[in-house]
């Protein structure tokens, strides 16, 4: 009996240790990528392989960083940057939500928005960037309102869908107990719903950084978005690739962040 | 007067295509304290003679009295129990059976150690905190007739409730159902399919006849099975034959349609 369980036992650390190897493995092939990524950069660059001028270099932009990070300006950029997205997405999120809510309230509402729902779903909402600008103003409400209104209409469609989606029977229980049809959101459409508005979290994210740069591409004179622009127009690419590189650590960084909000809200 | 008057239901669903008449001159009393049973082939209304009568849904002519005043109007004096549990997966079990009370605005601290007291009577002990999927299907079937009876309705209404357990568990759930109506001397309405759970369990069973739903005939259960428990029931002498008796009819009514 104790021979069988030593063997089961052995195959199973087998069995973990042959998991580790693999995931050493993995973790080993992609630093090999970003090294080789990186370096041939670096080395074409000063071989004048790529026109230095255009694609800077590893290098270079590092000492841009240092040089950035010295004299504070980077983190003023990447903070204002930082504080817009997170409002444009979280108001994206909260008023797709509200939406949503006042379509699963009224059927008739439902009706009579639908069609409009769908030509501001299909319109590229960037485009409506310069009317905000103007109407809000240069400056935070416009971009965080680029941030937002990217999100809010997909964020609508996708939660109403699924608060139609919750099991009918869960609010025949409800009603059984005379529930209000407020009552019936708050106990049964709202929590059911839940796994999905926050994966619309992790979708309005992404989206809301595209928002939040155009914005600042338009209007701005601080922030990520006009550290692009501005390299762009005195032709310093290397400030160009400094903030397209602490745009993608810092958008990874967030995703992960509501990654592991999922995690500890939905426990099953 | 009795404790419920069903008089003259009618009952139209309507879609674009047809007007589909669900039920037809339904009348009925049902009293005090007794269990009746509707039976009969599936589409032939059963549900939808439940939902009216718990004012779930409004019928197209007719009423339904409880005590004499229209159900409507008597908000909480109906339970209704579902084909499954229909736990909320994200409550507790404890937060489960108080929603009732939670609804209503009943939630004290008099009603609360009534409803947990229910919890223990009934064989769950020690799951409060517990979600619903960790427990058994028995189990949650079980919790979910403490939520039901957790408001302290006057009449319950079962919509077979144990079709989604197995053989053994659904026996089980039976007697435990039966004893605690019978303890708590509570009145209800079951809808099956199942003809020895309506023989087992009720005082009086209705046969439907489908397309459209009417009460093709009314059997009263004999003295000797009503005393018993529903398991003692079917293994009574007197089972075979009313079973014999009601599959009979039920084939006629299938006859007839053909």
């Amino acid at each position: 009996m104790s021979k069988e369980k030593n063997k089961v036992e052995l195959l199973h650390t087998n069995y973990i240790h042959s998991l580790k190897i693999e995931r050493r493995w993995v973790r080993f092939y992609q630093a090999v990528i970003i090294i080789v990524f990186f370096s041939s950069w670096e080395l074409s660059s000063q071989k004048q392989w790529i026109d230095p001028l255009i694609f800077s270099s590893p290098s270079k932009i590092w000492h841009l960083f240092l040089d950035k990070m010295q004299d504070g300006s980077l983190l003023t950029h990447t903070g204002v940057t930082l504080t817009e997205t997170i409002f444009g997405f979280v108001l994206g999120t909260f008023l797709g939500t509200i939406l949503a809510a006042i379509l699963w309230w009224s059927p008739l509402i439902q009706k009579i928005l639908d069609p409009y729902l769908v030509v501001l779903n299909a319109m590229p909402k960037v485009a409506l960037g310069p009317i905000l600008i103007v109407v809000l103003g240069s400056g935070y409400p416009s971009i965080i309102a680029m941030g937002a209104i990217i999100s809010v209409i997909i964020t609508t469609i996708v939660v109403y869908t699924s608060f139609k989606e919750v099991d009918p029977n869960y609010l025949k229980v409800l009603q059984t107990f005379g529930a209000t049809r407020f009552q019936c959101f708050k106990e049964a459409i709202l929590p059911a719903s839940f796994p999905t508005i926050i994966s619309t979290l992790k979708v309005n994210v992404g989206l809301s950084w595209v928002g939040v740069i155009v914005g600042e591409f338009l209007v701005s004179s601080r922030g990520l978005g006009y550290m692009i622009i501005y390299g762009f127009q005195v032709f310093n690419f290397s400030l160009v690739f400094l903030s397209l590189l602490v745009i993608a650590v810092i958008a990874t960084i967030m995703y992960q962040l509501v990654e592991l909000l999922e995690k500890k809200l939905i426990k099953e | 007067m009795s404790f419920l008057q069903v008089q003259d239901i009618h009952h139209i669903y309507f879609t674009k295509a047809s007007a589909t008449t669900a039920l037809s001159d339904i009348t009925l009393t049902v009293e005090e304290g007794e269990f009746v049973s509707f039976l009969g082939p599936s589409g032939c209304g059963k549900t939808t003679l439940l939902s009216i009568i718990s004012s779930l849904l409004k019928p197209t002519q007719g009423t339904v009295l409880l005590e004499n005043k229209p159900v409507s109007t008597s908000k909480n004096q109906i339970g209704y129990m579902l084909q499954q549990d229909y736990l909320f997966p994200w409550k507790t079990i404890e937060e489960n059976i108080l929603i009732g009370l939670k609804l209503s605005k009943q939630l004290n601290e008099k009603n609360k150690s009534a409803a947990l007291n229910l919890l223990y009577q009934i064989g769950l002990s020690g799951v409060e905190k517990q979600l619903p999927k960790q427990l058994s299907g028995g189990m949650r079937q079980r919790a979910a007739l403490v939520r039901t009876l957790a408001t302290e309705p006057k009449l319950l209404m079962l919509d077979e409730p144990f079709s989604a357990l197995d053989y053994q568990t659904k026996l089980k759930l039976e007697d435990l159902i039966s004893q605690t109506l019978d303890e708590f001397r509570k009145t209800a309405i079951l809808v099956t399919h199942d003809i020895g759970e309506a023989i087992a369990m009720s005082d009086r069973v209705f046969l439907l006849s489908p397309s459209p739903g009417r009460i093709y005939k009314t059997l009263t259960m004999p003295e000797e099975l009503r005393m018993v428990s529903p398991f003692e029931a079917r293994n009574h002498e007197v089972f075979p034959s009313i079973f014999q008796l009601i599959w009979k009819e039920l084939e006629s009514l299938e006859q007839g349609k053909e």
